[in-house]
């Protein structure tokens, strides 16, 4: 079957929000069980004493980036049907910058409060009540950020693209990266004083 | 599957844990063709409520109307099944380790109400900086980074990396 078997027509779309429920009940339990619903575990990346973060996030990134680049090699998926994040460089550097301020304030984003709260963190849904009211006030305020927002428009650009080099080279340059970032969290974890949470 | 707590609950080997969420990521993009998120389904419901409230407003508005009024179905979104599935996953997990609790999580040294009124103001910056990046820390850098998209790589070394020196300025209410 060749995926995405919704859009190839394989499956009815209406299951796509079947699947949904389901990828999503796969997403909360990844999180939660490898610790994302403690804001404190999250935030330990930052200072040391804990990378959680860093070991779940980048594995993740790994095991998608190849099982979708052998998937696409064995023509099991169709690249063009998948949706790429567009690249709009001024938002995505300001509006990750935003986002990054808001991370150490709050100790969640935004899929990991969603964790917090079902397992019933009130800090997780304060945070995730506080999103409504940030996503409000932008959307009410949008004249203001509309220039921003449309500008440095690189659509679908890929990263290997910007380096000039293949995919399959970029995600081995990627995978050498993590390991590297793998070993560097634990030495780092050992000389940091232990926080207990 | 150490780290014991004292509370008994304990988590997965995180390498495990991110095997299980790349997986999860791999399949979505698999069966339905696109990654995972989260703060999506915050914007539609927003749309969704300004249109109930005020549907001229959502009509006028530049963004709103990218979401909602018209024949739009904000509530009736991808998105907003896989957040209920999420919370769904996320209690199961807490039902199996041992980890469901009514709680404000902080550090001995800041009270509740400290760690509250930052978690809000946390959600509120985290919320706006959704929508202008187009996603969060799932469905811009890590979706992003899966399908090897460039935003998708710039918006995660700019959220780490503020992160990192926002939360040094701010270790007083962690460390």
């Amino acid at each position: 079957m060749i995926g995405p078997i919704i859009s190839s027509g394989i499956i009815s779309p209406a299951w796509d929000n079947i699947f949904a429920v389901l990828l999503g009940m796969g997403f909360g339990f990844a999180l939660e069980s490898s610790g994302f619903s403690s804001s404190r575990k999250i935030i330990g990346t930052f200072f040391g004493y804990d990378f959680v973060v860093v070991k779940v996030f980048f594995t993740a990134a790994i095991v998608a980036s190849i099982g979708l680049l052998y998937l696409s090699y064995f023509g099991l998926v169709d690249f063009s049907q998948l949706y790429i994040q567009p690249t709009f460089l001024t938002s995505a550097i300001v509006g990750g910058i935003i986002m990054g301020i808001g991370f150490a304030m709050g100790g969640f984003c935004p899929g990991t409060s969603l964790a917090a709260i079902g397992v019933g963190r009130i800090d997780g849904l304060v945070f995730f009540g506080g999103m409504f009211m940030g996503v409000f006030l932008f959307s009410e305020s949008f004249s203001l950020f509309e220039n921003m927002f449309y500008s440095g428009s690189q659509g679908a650009k890929m990263i290997n693209e910007a380096f000039g080099i293949s995919p399959e080279l970029f995600t081995f340059f990627l995978v050498l990266a993590a390991v590297g970032m793998f070993f560097g969290a634990a030495w780092v974890q050992k000389k940091v004083k232990k926080v207990e949470y | 599957m150490k780290k014991i707590k004292n509370d008994g609950s304990f988590y997965v080997n995180p390498y495990l844990g991110g095997v299980m969420l790349g997986t999860v990521l791999l399949l979505s993009f698999y069966i339905s063709g696109r990654g995972l998120g989260a703060s999506g389904a915050v914007k539609n419901t927003v749309a969704a409520t300004v249109n109930i409230v005020a549907p001229q407003h959502v009509e006028k508005s530049a963004y709103y109307c990218q979401f909602a009024g018209g024949d739009k179905e904000p509530m009736s979104n991808w998105l907003i099944y896989e957040v209920i599935g999420v919370l769904a996953g996320a209690f199961i997990s807490g039902i199996i380790f041992n980890r469901l609790k009514f709680k404000v999580e902080h550090s001995p040294k800041i009270t509740s109400r400290r760690r509250l009124i930052f978690a809000l103001g946390g959600g509120v910056l985290f919320g706006f900086g959704t929508q202008l990046a187009r996603g969060c820390t799932s469905g811009a850098a890590l979706s992003g980074m899966a399908v090897l998209s460039f935003g998708g790589y710039i918006t995660m070394i700019a959220i780490f990396g503020t992160a990192f020196v926002a939360a040094w300025v701010l270790r007083k209410n962690w460390i």
